[in-house]
């Protein structure tokens, strides 16, 4: 295939985005706070990247209680992982053209 | 214009975080030299001090002839083979917990919480047919059937953690099967399937992860 820059997703240029859909695909589903640790970024980072990857519907939000507290988990939807994987292809793509 | 290094470091970091989040990589491999060298050590305790090493293909319909009291003897048998199985337990939990603080890593996260889960429900299950085994004084079928549900348990886990641990559930599963077809030599298949293949296994983890 073509090694072509504009394959890329301009959208997971971003390390945090790169790292919630990395997380996201290989898990069903995943909370706020395991997001946080494993990528090991501030509320305030990781909530603003979770919110604009849900308004393009990369991603949606479960919004739950366990027990009495409120747990917000995310998972990837079918488009999201689409887009996804064709980003991984495309980096791998212009990694072996150079 | 980005160049190579950015676009490999990308898939490094995708990769990366794919694996820490869905697999728990802090397993330490001498948990299971651990668990092996403890194993050996209670099966030395059944043949030598239990048995009194009267016999060493024991089949279970002959303890009667060989000992007055046969009851206390299988009571023996089953607590040291329980008393392993927490040693082993906690060693794991021990070395595990150890490898994590190393790596600056949490033990309790997602995926060891699935890990455990996909560990203990076979593993829960084989416990509770052991005990009906043993109600139903099956015991030719209790030492298999350790070695089978065990085998189970590491083949329904190792999604979780290092794929290798699906070979020593394997293992496990084909030592439990021939274990059914000697069943005179029982302590000598437990011997090796929670032994010998613990310690292997163990020693080959831990050259190829710590070492």
């Amino acid at each position: 295939m073509k090694a072509d820059i504009s394959r890329l997703n301009k959208f997971f240029e971003n390390r945090v985005r790169l790292g919630i859909m990395s997380v996201l695909i290989v898990n069903n589903s995943y909370d706020f706070n395991n997001l946080k640790e494993t990528l090991g970024v501030t509320d305030g980072n990781l909530a603003s990247h979770l919110k604009a990857l849900e308004e393009n519907n990369l991603i949606k939000v479960n919004k739950q209680f366990i027990g009495r507290k409120p747990n917000t988990s995310y998972s990837i939807t079918e488009s999201g992982a689409a887009l996804f994987r064709d980003h991984i292809k495309a980096l791998e793509d212009l990694i072996k053209s150079q | 214009m980005e160049n190579k290094t950015d676009y490999s470091d990308d898939i490094k970091t995708i990769k990366k975080i794919m694996e820490e989040s869905s697999r728990f990589l802090s397993l330490s491999g001498l948990s299971g030299l651990f668990a092996g060298f403890i194993a050996v050590l209670g099966g030395l305790i059944a043949q030598f001090w239990i048995l009194k090493n009267k016999t060493f293909l024991i089949s279970f319909s002959q303890l009667k002839y060989l000992f007055r009291d046969v009851s206390s003897i299988k009571r023996e048998l089953i607590t040291d083979a329980t008393l392993v199985l927490i040693a082993a337990l906690a060693g794991s939990f021990y070395f595990s917990y150890r490898s994590a603080t190393l790596k600056g890593q949490k033990i309790w996260t997602p995926v060891s919480k699935r890990l455990l889960l996909n560990l203990f429900m076979p593993l829960v299950a084989g416990a509770f047919f052991i005990l009906f085994l043993y109600s139903a004084e099956q015991w030719k079928l209790i030492v298999p059937a350790m070695l089978i549900f065990y085998g189970l348990a590491l083949i329904s886990a190792c999604k979780f953690t290092y794929d290798e641990l699906f070979y020593l559930g394997v293992a496990e599963l084909l030592t439990g099967f021939a274990s059914a077809i000697f069943p005179e030599a029982s302590i000598m298949f437990w011997l090796f399937g929670f032994g010998i293949l613990h310690i292997a296994y163990g020693t080959f983890m831990y050259r190829k992860y710590e070492g």
